[in-house]
Formats: structure tokens, sequence, C-alpha cells
């Protein structure tokens, strides 16, 4: 059962082959746009329906952390309740406020779907399944990611609302602070695999020793990078313990108070699928793409192995909300900038020692010995200056 | 010239000219970001996709914002009782035309000895990488030190005064 | 027209529209608008001459305009910084109501 096995080629390429197989109707002059047309039609059915499947999975998942059942009347355990949320959605009234900018009213949510639909091009879903391949993939993503940050200052600033343009600054300040992290923790992994090209990323952590893959997040830079990436996609993401600049409990809704019917659920859209998206870059970078995680288990089709961690992510993130409370504003820009921005450049240096000291147990003690040293040390400062205090509890009594 | 040229370089000068002509002031910053995103574009059709990626992560992720945040903090979208030209604004407009029938002469005349059609220049990331910390390490380091010290002093002038100096 | 001459006629346009923004608007953040433009029309015939130039493989044109890119963000940053400075001061952001020396 070796992967040159020609079914189970066939199941890991299954399609790419299909997309030739319909490519070979059209003639050669045809082909390449209707190639990229057809790649791009997958995207954009394949995300939004996974986006469907997200919000019931997550409705249920933190009712049952709460202790009590998400939705559960429409269709079998509540799971056609994304198709009654989505008629809900088309059929409400768009109310525009009197005084709000009318152009760039509409065109805030507009810009945000379209800046994170781009960032799927690069993302590769399986063995030769992206959709560009670029030389300079990683910049890309990260060039449609601030691009999101613009629309939600202007859904926020053309409400005419203080609610909507307060929160719209929160939001835009706290991705701009966590935009540095993402990009910090992503060059500690361009430096170790050579190249900003995401499949070629993913062929670096391809390889298997002890059965063991060489995923980055195995290496001790690699973790510390991996939970820096995870916190930072949770803050660029607006999603708790982040979620300030949109929650119902603080800001009325934020950013998109003033958002009703078909632009909410577009925003709503926006929120998931930039999640998804930042979610697929990490495991692109550090959980090893669409690598299988043992030898044995090369058999099963590369795409499995991608969105099985996607949806991975995306279950640690609902995981998140349901348990860990709001930070505040101020709370959550000095964790970036005095503790996390500081662990990053750490974590570069440490990934340099790694590359050095040269293979081996020398370089695991060393590089794990001077994280784990700066994080206790840092947390341990903190803690003096009465930052961090022991966690307390309150019963109801 | 090609299609996608033409449009490319419309979208940009229309942008541009928004960007100076509208009324309020937030609508010139987002008419801005269009001219910036047309000119990413022109970069990429020039073959020089870091600049171009480059270009879009600075320009509209970083100077875009700043500019905006910048508008709210001084109340820009309030529109002036005197109108948003300044009083001298025929000698400025002046001027711009002079600056621009001079280029456009400089070019046209030289229209003769311009390089014609190449090839494509292959430019990979690693090329760009090796130039900056081997033939362009100085002006990096530079850069670097730079980017510093600008950071700090913007930090310092746009800080509110102690109140205890007062 | 060739392409390079296309390309610089479009540079040289936007350098016109920049310097007569920067020249007739009364907001000091439009006038630095202006010079964005400015610098980006700049970037624009740098990277031009460098596909078209004699020499691509040398990256000289592309450099420069990473570095121009750098440097127009720093300078944008603390120009922003001096007009918020300006506006805390004389409570506008008015340049002809600025013409005198006196604070």
């Amino acid at each position: 059962m070796t992967i040159e096995n020609p079914i189970f080629v066939t199941s890991d390429q299954i399609f790419v082959l299909l997309r030739h197989w319909a490519l070979s109707f059209l003639p050669a002059a045809w082909q390449t746009i209707a190639g990229v047309l057809l790649s791009v039609a997958a995207i954009v059915c394949i995300f939004p329906a996974l986006f469907a499947l997200t919000t019931v999975f997550e409705r249920k998942g933190l009712g049952r952390i709460q202790n009590r059942l998400g939705p559960n009347r429409v269709g079998p355990f509540g799971l056609l309740q994304p198709i009654a949320d989505g008629i809900k959605s088309l059929t409400k009234e768009d109310i525009v406020p009197l005084s709000a900018d009318a152009a760039v009213h509409f065109l805030a949510p507009v810009v945000l779907v379209v800046a994170v639909f781009m960032g799927f091009a690069v993302l590769p879903m399986g063995r030769n399944m992206a959709l560009v391949d670029m030389d300079a993939g990683l910049l890309f993503y990260f060039a449609m990611g601030t691009s999101t940050e613009l629309a939600v200052f202007m859904a926020g600033w053309s409400s005419r609302n203080k609610y909507s343009l307060l929160g719209a600054m929160r939001a835009v300040a706290q991705m701009i602070s966590y935009e540095v992290v993402l990009l910090l923790s992503s060059v500690t992994v361009v430096m170790m695999a050579g190249s900003l090209s995401l499949t070629k990323i993913v062929e670096a952590q391809n390889h298997y020793s002890f059965g063991f893959p060489h995923w980055y997040i195995f290496t001790p830079w690699g973790c510390a990078g991996f939970v820096m990436y995870a916190i930072a996609a949770t803050a660029e993401t607006n999603r708790s313990p982040f979620d300030l600049p949109e929650g119902e409990s603080e800001l009325v809704a934020g950013y998109h108070t003033e958002y009703s019917g078909f632009k909410f659920a577009l925003f709503f859209l926006g929120e998931y699928l930039a999640m998804f998206s930042i979610s697929g870059l990490g495991t692109t970078l550090f959980l090893g793409g669409w690598s299988a995680p043992f030898l044995f288990l090369t058999w099963v089709p590369s795409w499995f192995w991608f969105f099985s961690k996607l949806m991975l992510s995306i279950f640690v993130f609902i995981w998140l909300r349901g348990t860990l409370p709001r930070l505040r504003q101020d709370q959550l820009m000095n964790f970036a900038w005095k503790f996390v921005l500081p662990m990053c450049l750490l974590n570069l240096f440490v990934a340099g020692i790694w590359r050095f000291l040269g293979d081996g147990w020398l370089r695991w003690m060393v590089c794990s010995a001077i994280l784990i040293v700066a994080y206790a040390g840092m947390g341990w400062g903190e803690m003096r200056r009465g930052k961090i205090g022991p966690r307390s509890y309150r019963y109801a009594e | 010239m090609s299609f996608v040229f033409y449009m490319l370089a419309a979208l940009s000068v229309t942008g541009a000219l928004a960007a100076v002509l509208l009324k309020n002031t937030v609508h010139c910053a987002l008419a801005l970001t269009v001219a910036f995103a047309g000119l990413a574009l022109l970069f990429l059709d020039l073959d020089a996709q870091f600049a171009g990626f480059a270009q879009i992560l600075v320009y509209i992720g970083a100077v875009a914002i700043l500019v905006v945040f910048a508008i709210l903090l001084t109340k820009g979208s309030e529109t002036p009782k005197d109108g948003v030209f300044s009083r001298t604004w025929l000698v400025g407009l002046v001027i711009a035309a002079g600056v621009f029938a001079v280029l456009g002469w400089a070019v046209i005349g030289s229209i003769r000895v311009l390089p014609q059609e190449k090839a494509v220049p292959t430019v990979t990331v690693l090329q760009i990488g090796n130039a900056l910390v081997g033939r362009y390490v100085l002006p990096l380091e530079i850069v670097a030190v730079l980017l510093t010290a600008a950071m700090v002093g913007a930090v310092i002038v746009a800080m509110h005064e102690k109140e205890g100096e007062k | 027209m060739t392409p390079l001459a296309s390309y610089l006629l479009v540079a040289a346009l936007l350098f016109a529209i920049g310097l007569a923004g920067a020249l007739t608007r009364r907001n000091a953040i439009l006038v630095l608008i202006g010079i964005e433009l400015m610098l980006n029309a700049a970037n624009l015939n740098l990277i031009a001459f460098w596909r078209y130039g004699p020499h691509p493989e040398l990256l000289t044109g592309m450099m420069f305009a990473i570095f121009s890119i750098a440097v127009a963000a720093a300078e944008a940053a603390v120009g922003l910084g001096l007009v918020i400075q300006i506006h805390r001061h004389a409570k506008t952001t008015d340049l002809d109501a600025m013409n005198r020396m006196k604070g």
C-alpha cells in the first residue's frame, strides 16, 4: 500500500484529474481561462458551504460548552439551520441610515468579501491543488489580508454612528498590531523553508523520520511560532477573546451595527471566510499543509488532511470563544506590543540558532531552554509588576 | 498597447483625480487607495510582482490607514466654510500643468531612442533577497535606521505633552 | 507609441495631478496625499525603466522602488504626526490660516 499505488494516486489527485477532463472538451485557446474560472468557481462554492456548516457547528459547540443545546429544531440535530438563516438574511429589509454615506456604506462589505476570497488563491489544498503557485505567495496573502482593514474602517465610518466608528477604530488598531505579530511568526517559517511560495513550504515539511512528520510545529521555534500565530489569527479575525470591537455587550455590534439583511450576511460570511483562510495559512505554515501525520497514513488523499486540519483549527477557535473572557482594548494592545512581539523577535533568533547548531539533541535543548526561560521570565516580570494576577474564582452563592 | 494597460492607467488616473478634487476628505483618502491599487496592478503588469505586493501591503495596508486615522483625529471630515481650494489655486494649477507639459515633451521627444519591447525578466524572491543582503546591504541597513528614527520621531512629535510641564 | 513611453506618460500625469493637489488644497492632509501620489508616480517611472532598460537582471530599478516605498511610508508617518500636533496647537488644519510664524 505505497503511495504510488494507482488507486491512491487517483483519489489523491481526483480534483485535478476532473479539472483536466472538464477542460479537454474545450479548444486549446480557451483552456487557461476556463481552467481558472473552474477553480475559482470551486473555491466560491466550497468555502461558503463550509461556512454554512461551521455556523451550525459553532452554535451547537458553544451551546454545549455553555451547558445548553444549540439549535435543534430545523432538520436533524439542527443541521439545516443555515438554510433558515440564509432565507432570513436575504428577505430582511435593507435599512441604510439617512445620514450614512451611501456609496461607501454599500462598498464596505463588498471590499471585505473580495479581499478575503483573494486570500484563498494561494493556499495549497492538496498535492498540486493550489489555484496559483506564486513565487511570492505568502506576500500576496498578507497583502490581501491588510486590505480587509480598510473595509472594516469604511464600514464603521460610513454608518455615521458613534458605536460603529469606535468599533471600527478599535478593530483597525487591533488588526494592525496583530498583523505585525502574524508577519513575524510567518517569517520564521520562511527563513527555515527558504521560500515564500506556500507549495514549497508544504513540500519542505513533507518528510518523515521514525514515522513522525517534519512539521514545523514539532520544533521548539515552530511550536512557539504556532502559538503566537494562533493568538494573532484570533485577533486578526476579531474572534473572542479579542472581539471587543464587535462584542454584543460592549458596542451593540461594532462596525456592522447599521447593516441589516444581505449586507450583514456578507460581513458574517467575510468574518468566517477570513477565519478559514487564516487557519488554512496556519496549517500550511506550521501543521504541514496537506501532508499526512504518519508515514503509514500517506495513502489517505492529501486534500482530506488539509481540510481536517482546517476544521480542527476552527474547532479550536470555537472552543476559545466559549471558554475565555474578553480582553479589554488596552490589555490586548499591551499584550501585542509588549509581550508577543518581543517573543516573536526572540523566536526568529532561536530559529537561526536551530539552523546553525546542526542536527542532534543539542539544538533541541538550547532552543527549548531559551524560549521557556524567556517566556517564564517575562511572565514573572509582569506578575511582579502586578499586571497579571493569579486566577481568582467567584462562585455563585 | 494592450487593453489591460489602458484600463489600469484609467483607474489610477481617475483615482488620483478624485483624490485631489473631492470635497469630503475621507472620500479623497479612499480614492487615493483606489489609485494605489491601480498602481499596484500596473506594477504587476510590468512583471514586478514583489514591488506590486509590497505596494499593496505598505501603501494600502499602512499609509492609507494612517491618512484615514489622521483625518479622523483632526476632524477633517467637516468641510471648511471657505471651500476646499486655497486662494491661490490657479497658480498651483498652472505650475502643475507646466510640469506635465515639460515631462510630456521630454518623453515624446525621445520616443525614438527609448528601448523597445523586451523579453520578460524572471525575478525570483531569492534574487531580490540575495541582492538585498549582497549588493544593497548598506541601503538596507540605512533604511532600517531611518524607519526606527521615523517611528521614534513620529511618536515623540504626536505625543501628548505631560501635564506637569505646562 | 512604445510601451515604455506610455508608462512614462502615465507617471508624468500622476505626478502632475499630485503636484496640483499639493499646491491647491487647503487641508494639510490633502497636501500629504498629493505628495504620496508624486512618490508613487516616481516609483512607476523606476519600475518601467527597470523593465524596459538594458540590464533588468541587476534589479536596480526594483530595489530603488522598494526602498522608495519604505522611505515614503516613514515620511507619511512623520508628516501625519506633525499635522496632528499642529491641529492640537492651532485647532485647525487649514493651511491658508497658518500663514504666520507667530504661535
